[in-house]
């Protein structure tokens, strides 16, 4: 019977079906099943199955992201009981997010949020228009691994910098990565600010995010 | 002296991409979202206004529910045909609706120099140089912000961008990066010291505004505060949606030009609900998500039909309009390039686009590289031979010179041959030669525009600019650094 649910749980994610995935949570809930193991041996199967299929191109970024809520609606449904056993998700790391001062664009940004966290990290989003020293007060209270700075344009960019010096100075550094992204950063730019890497696009940013936390 | 601009005049062809009633369909579809869905205007001054022609305003969301007929009024008071001014009047040009104009493209951050061919972050000096080759080329009608001066600071990036674009060329300048009023307080008397004052600038307005939109259904507070401070000294301003189809649009092409269309016709009700009557234009360069990367895709069909469908729904609202076309998402000037320029351009001009950006740039407008702005013009110039379509006339049918040649006879010698030769298009850049010369130099396309662009760099001299006036700009330029 289990394995019949196991393999509905993964089918849901991978039709990106949140309700379904919410009540085949729920049924797991009901016969006891240990939320765990309801998300190890089944949901999770959904999301590497949704991953590999996006990596040989026969699914696509709307796939990843519907799969990634269908999984969260499980998770949301399991956490009350994960917490009454006193167990938890791995996490590969936390991640403080924002789009900086000055600067409002976010659909780039909330991407990178979303797959970061289908993808087992534990994402702090501060919004847009962050100051910068909320990136490096937050990365402080929440432990961050990794702290993601956004900016669209040119002239917001250069706060990228300023976060690096802020999180400098408040002695952060040695412990938190900084990437960067958004349209106008480049390499060049990355490395010229002192960051530890930029991607150009969602799925780049997690390969990177693993990198730096050494998954 | 300042040259001609070869511009797209009284094109022949024309292309039927939507009817009335699908036109008819978008407009009440935009003007229902418009209304029940809103627009988010994060500007105080903007949603005052907005509220006060009866908007329905949320000031927790800035959402502002703007009824259907304030809109369609609204609207009514823009002015359909007027002049971008040039600093040398003979490079005005009229967007009467009957000429498409050739702009460059912009913001790049990274350009491909001329002369070593490394790739380097920009710089005020590309901004200077990209503007002297734009006087050159008789293509380029006007030039847009086309590289973002990064080594200048921030709060006075944009205005060195013009400054810059000042010095090199006398033709009309529109910009896209003036996102704050103290800039465009600063740009408008940069202008108005250009032209003699404000009045004078009213009436021969020498630089143009473009903002973008927030797509999905927003505008950025400062973009609207900016576009308002211009449209009251008669600047026009335009607002230009890059809704993307799956990302900041629906999937659906519809669905799409809908969104895109509820951005700009919302910021363009709001210019003249401030200031009825100010010169203002449509604006677009939407496209498809990249389904694998999420990235903004700069070609392909669906670019190539919005380039078409926003200028059936400019012409509905009756204001000019300024297509995203070019900008290719190709990293070198290749194969790819060519095929989206060559297709963007096309479509985009078929519908009378007024003002079509833009030469130059690669990867998605990121990158300037010369040779594509030399082979952009190149495109151009086929695009706009082709839309000279065919002439029927007693002298172009040639019926007493085809009786004079006669059966086996050739033409090359007939008077009627040397008189019409050179109508026929001359390419620059294209390789006619016999294969064996090609073959003995193996060199192409690239190098030619390359050698192009080096030679305007080394020898063009742009009319100067008067020193006083050049330093009055560089005070004012001061004023905003503090």
């Amino acid at each position: 019977m289990s394995a019949d649910l196991f393999e509905s749980m993964k089918q849901s994610v991978i039709d990106g079906d949140e309700e379904r995935s919410a009540e085949l949570a729920q049924q797991a809930l009901a016969q006891g099943i240990d939320p765990l193991v309801a998300i190890n041996a089944g949901f999770v199967l959904g999301i590497n199955h949704v991953g590999e299929q996006f990596g040989v191109g026969e699914m696509f970024l709307p796939d990843l992201m519907l799969a990634a809520e269908a999984m969260k609606a499980a998770v949301a449904v399991l956490e009350p009981e994960m917490k009454r056993r006193g167990t938890q998700r791995e996490v590969l790391g936390r991640v403080v997010l924002g789009t900086v001062k000055g600067d409002i664009h976010e659909i780039g940004k909330n991407l990178v949020a979303m797959m970061l966290s289908a993808s087992g990290f534990e994402v702090h989003d501060l919004g847009v228009d962050v100051p910068f020293q909320k990136f490096a007060e937050k990365a402080r209270e929440v432990k961050a691994d990794i702290v993601g700075v956004s900016a669209l344009l040119t002239t917001t960019m250069t706060g990228q910098k300023t976060v690096i010096e802020v999180l400098d100075d408040m002695g952060l550094r040695p412990q938190v990565k900084v990437i960067v992204g958004g349209a106008p950063v480049t390499r060049s730019w990355a490395q010229e600010i002192g960051a530890d890497g930029y991607s150009e696009d969602a799925m780049g940013a997690v390969a990177l995010a693993k990198k730096l936390v050494g998954k | 002296m300042a040259g001609k601009i070869n511009a797209i005049a009284h094109p022949r062809l024309s292309l039927n991409i939507l009817s009335t009633a699908d036109v008819h369909k978008i407009h009440t579809a935009t003007l229902d979202v418009i209304e029940s869905v809103g627009v988010r205007f994060p500007s105080r001054k903007a949603l005052d206004i907005l509220e006060a022609h009866g908007a329905t305003v949320d000031r927790n969301t800035l959402v502002a529910r703007i009824p259907g007929r304030v809109i369609e009024e609204a609207l009514k008071k823009a002015p359909p045909i007027y002049t971008l001014a040039a600093r040398d009047p003979s490079q005005d040009l009229p967007l009467d609706g009957q000429h498409v104009f050739l702009g460059t493209d912009g913001c790049c951050i990274e350009v491909i120099d001329a002369f070593t061919g490394e790739k380097r972050r920009t710089t005020k000096q590309d901004s200077a140089d990209c503007a002297r080759i734009a006087d050159a080329l008789e293509e380029v009608g006007f030039w847009w912000s086309m590289v973002s001066a990064q080594d200048q600071p921030p709060e006075s990036r944009s205005l060195h961008e013009l400054e810059a674009a000042w010095r090199n060329t006398t033709k009309h300048l529109q910009t896209e990066s003036i996102v704050t009023e103290p800039e465009m307080q600063a740009a408008i008397e940069m202008a108005a010291a250009l032209t003699g004052g404000k009045d004078e600038l009213r009436k021969r307005p020498i630089l143009s505004i473009m903002q973008c939109t927030t797509s999905p259904l927003g505008h950025d507070g400062g973009s609207l505060e900016a576009g308002l401070l211009a449209a009251e000294v008669g600047l026009p301003v335009g607002y230009m949606t890059m809704a993307s189809c799956a990302f900041s649009g629906p999937v659906t092409l519809a669905g799409n030009l809908v969104v895109g269309n509820a951005e700009v016709i919302s910021a363009l009700a709001l210019m003249q609900l401030a200031h009825p009557g100010a010169p203002v234009y449509y604006a677009a360069a939407q496209t498809a998500m990249d389904l694998r990367t999420g990235g903004y895709t700069g070609g392909g069909p669906e670019d190539f039909l919005f380039g078409a469908a926003t200028n059936v729904l400019a012409d509905f609202y009756n204001v000019p309009l300024s297509m995203g076309a070019f900008a290719t998402g190709a990293k070198e000037p290749d194969w790819q390039a060519a095929v989206d320029n060559a297709f963007s351009s096309f479509m985009a001009s078929l519908t009378g686009s007024d003002m079509l950006l833009g030469c130059g740039l690669l990867h998605g407008s990121r990158i300037l590289s010369y040779e594509m702005m030399v082979m952009d013009c190149e495109i151009y110039s086929i695009v706009r031979k082709t839309l000279e379509g065919i002439v029927i006339n007693a002298d172009t049918l040639a019926l007493d010179v085809i009786r004079s040649v006669g059966p086996g006879g050739n033409f090359l010698k007939h008077k009627h041959t040397r008189q019409h030769m050179r109508e026929l298009w001359q390419p620059r850049l294209m390789d006619r030669r016999p294969y064996g010369q090609w073959e003995e130099k193996r060199d192409g396309a690239r190098d030619w525009a390359r050698a192009r662009a080096q030679d305007i760099l080394k020898n063009h001299q742009p009319d100067p600019l008067d020193p006083k006036l050049g330093a009055e700009l560089l005070r004012i330029i001061a004023s905003v650094e503090g």
